[in-house]
């Protein structure tokens, strides 16, 4: 038995940083010191504080190493794990207090009103060995109900839980359940959503990546629930450490009897396989997605009939985001009442969120419902970096809208977040300052969705690129007050008669910004200006000839030769020349270029 | 697997290993002196004596065995103090394995310090 564990992240993130090479120097430098019985490493999955990756927990100390890089692991290893000094510089610094004692992770600001089940066992096991996710109460849960509870009985606690879609609908779990296992038919299926196709979002990745046994229990109850003995995980191509955590996973199921043939002596018959998808957001859509496990171009078929009735291969089907299923077994093992004790009326447990943008503590956080934005970004986020000014939050990835500072007090939950024109949406929450334009926004996120768009349906497939090719008029200075009437009436057009959800949400961005920045648009189309200096088209570089010493420093760097003047006399930017790339400014040694 | 005792047998025996990985302000604390004068007269053995007793006991999430830097009191080394919120640290001294089981057992399970090992027994 080991002493002491190291936990070194082993997600997506820290791994791009550099954290594989760090625990095979860990292992060395263990060796080295003769500690490889006393000291153990272990890869997990995501902490959460990704702004402050590669990071490593020593255990049971619980002293958090952030940033750490590889010339550092020597001193950590020989003056901590041997010696027991905890190295203080190299401590995540909000953990070391004024007096020099270690404040405990969980006190920190970041972690402090987090509330984390989804999220229970990333960074806490190895997410590679399913005797560690058996050793935090792993798999009991699919046992208690093979072995003691109904179907319906399953059903009741999942109902009661209040459990609602964690993929951004909404939806309450118990009840798609309900619907599928009222269906008969000679064969069933359940789904799992893993597509994550939200820009920014990694709230999937990071539990799939970190415990991906607890998608596979869930997903096997919800099979005894509505009667169903095949599960498929339908996982992005593009996530390729978490599809091979997932096929260990499986693999290490089926070796224990946890998947396949009689399940813990039950008669019970369960196994799940995956299938790649190939970059395609549109099947994160229900219907697409199905489609395409079918074999097919992703493209969403009309409802009714819904999947619950005719889905996959025309059987009743269930489909569940992954972060809903991780709530699953926890609510069979600690009962409906204890997830509908947190969160709100109608929003019951917690959220996992991917907290992006201008923000200090990027990464992920998981909150209970009617947590307000202001105590995300303010606290658990530890504010806006450089001294700017919040302006807004866009929550729900190109189907979400923004959240102004004058809603900066909602308590996020489903229907607060519709009431002021946003969503909940899968979870993605980028956070942005002054300096962010909204128009560009509006504009970037209807980019995507017109490049996502399945073209299957006329409003979707033209509507959208309509409304973009507006925006893109806007932001050239070239719009009209007529243009954001039009933007409107495509937008009504768009939401009542798209095929999918993809179309009837690709609006949101556009409405809401309008909402509540529509100074900014106008600002764009009747004074041709950009007040957050973003839109390239409306800024013009310009040079202060006052503070101009003539050194030509920028003329030279100007790559289409559009600054003129001679030495030490002030310089002139030829504004039809210049293409706005910004180097002058960059250059300048006397601050004297500015934009406006 | 075929059944749900042999999923509990599992889950036993990993229970201690992960229970390790946890921290909360009503542990015990069991500090081990392991700075050089420590190691050299065998703090070492005394650490994984009880850190293993803890795990095998599935103790983890009450009490959390670490390592220490130099305590001060090197001629008494290896030293084990054990640290119960709200209560006063006690400090073992001169300890080997077999003295940190009877501590073990009679203190960290039993709640009855063992007198006769500690520091201030020394100084009467």
């Amino acid at each position: 038995m080991y002493r002491s564990h190291v936990l070194v992240c082993g997600g997506t993130g820290c791994t791009s940083s550099g954290s594989q090479k760090i625990r095979e120097r860990l292992e060395e430098e263990i060796k080295r010191n003769g500690l490889e019985n006393e000291v153990g490493v272990v890869k997990t999955g995501c902490f959460g504080l990704c702004a402050l990756g590669p990071i490593m927990i020593v255990y049971p100390e619980g002293s958090f190493y952030a940033m750490v890089k590889e010339e550092d692991i020597p001193e950590i290893v020989s003056e901590h794990l041997l010696k027991g000094r905890v190295v203080k510089r190299l401590l995540y610094d909000e953990t070391v207090k004024s007096n020099d004692e270690i404040l405990p992770l969980q006190e920190t600001q970041f972690y402090k009103k987090q509330h984390r089940v989804a999220l229970r066992n990333c960074g806490v096991i190895n997410p590679e060995n399913i005797e560690e996710y058996i050793g935090t109460r792993g798999y009991e849960a699919l046992g208690t109900v093979l072995t003691s509870k109904k179907p319906e009985e399953v059903i009741q606690i999942i109902l009661d839980s209040g459990l609602r879609g964690r993929g951004g609908a909404g939806f309450p779990t118990g009840l798609k359940w309900k619907f599928a296992a009222a269906n008969h038919a000679d064969q069933k299926y359940v789904c799992c959503n893993a597509d994550e196709g939200d820009p920014g979002a990694f709230m999937d990745r990071s539990v799939l990546e970190g415990d991906p046994h607890v998608v596979l229990e869930a997903m096997a109850i919800a099979g005894y629930a509505i009667g169903a003995s095949q599960g498929y995980i339908y996982v992005r191509a593009e996530y390729p450490i978490a599809v091979e955590r997932l096929n260990i996973a499986i693999d290490q199921a089926r070796e224990y009897g946890l998947l396949g043939k009689n399940i813990f002596d039950s008669g019970f018959d369960f196994d799940i396989e995956l299938r790649l998808g190939a970059g395609a957001f549109v099947c994160g859509e229900e219907t697409a997605l199905m489609t395409s496990i079918e074999g097919n171009r992703g493209e969403p078929r009309p409802r009714p009939p819904f999947p619950a009735l005719k889905g996959l291969f025309q059987k009743p089907t269930i489909l569940n985001n992954v972060e809903t299923l991780a709530n699953i077994p926890q609510i069979i093992l600690n009962g409906a009442d204890w997830f509908a004790s947190m969160g709100t009326e109608k929003s019951k447990g917690t959220k996992v969120f991917a907290l992006g943008g201008k923000v200090k503590n990027t990464g992920l956080v998981e909150i209970p419902m009617g947590t307000t934005l202001r105590e995300i970004v303010e606290e658990i986020g530890g504010g806006i970096p450089n001294g700017k000014k919040f302006k807004a939050a866009q929550t729900g990835g190109p189907s979400g809208g923004c959240i102004p500072a004058e809603h900066f007090d909602v308590p996020i939950d489903y229907d607060n977040l519709i009431a002021i024109g946003s969503m909940m949406g899968s979870g993605g929450l980028i956070v942005m300052d002054e300096d962010t334009c909204m128009v560009d926004i509006a504009k970037f996120f209807l980019e995507f969705t017109v490049d996502e768009s399945c073209g299957k349906c006329t409003p979707c497939r033209i509507g959208t690129r309509r409304m973009l090719e507006i925006l893109e008029k806007i932001t050239n200075g070239q719009g009209t007050m007529e243009d954001l009437d039009k933007l409107e009436d495509l937008a009504a057009h768009l939401k009542s008669n798209s095929l999918c959800a993809l179309g009837q949400t690709a609006p949101n961005p556009v409405l809401s910004t309008l909402r509540y920045f529509k100074d900014e648009y106008i600002a764009h189309i009747v004074d041709k200006k950009c007040p957050a200096g973003v839109c390239k088209a409306l800024l013009s570089y310009k040079i202060d000839a006052d503070k101009c010493k003539g050194c030509t420093l920028c003329a030279r760097t100007c790559p289409n030769d559009a600054i003129s003047g001679s030495v030490r006399e002030p310089h002139v930017i030829n504004q039809d020349k210049c293409v706005k790339c910004g180097a002058c400014m960059e250059k300048c040694r006397f601050g004297a270029i500015y934009k406006e | 697997m075929k059944s749900l005792e042999e999923l509990k047998a599992i889950r036993e025996r990993n229970q201690g290993k992960v229970g390790v990985r946890s921290e909360n302000e009503t542990q015990t604390r069991v500090v081990v002196g392991m700075a050089t004068c420590g190691i050299a007269s065998g703090a070492r053995p005394v650490l994984t004596a009880l850190s293993d007793a803890v795990q095998k006991e599935s103790l983890a999430e009450k009490i959390s065995v670490t390592p220490t830097g130099c305590i001060g009191l090197c001629q008494y080394e290896p030293i084990v103090e054990v640290i119960e919120p709200g209560k006063e640290k006690v400090t073992y001294i001169k300890m080997d394995p077999e003295k940190a089981m009877e501590v073990f057992e009679r203190h960290l399970k039993q709640g009855q310090a063992v007198a006769k090992y500690t520091l201030a027994a020394q100084q009467l």
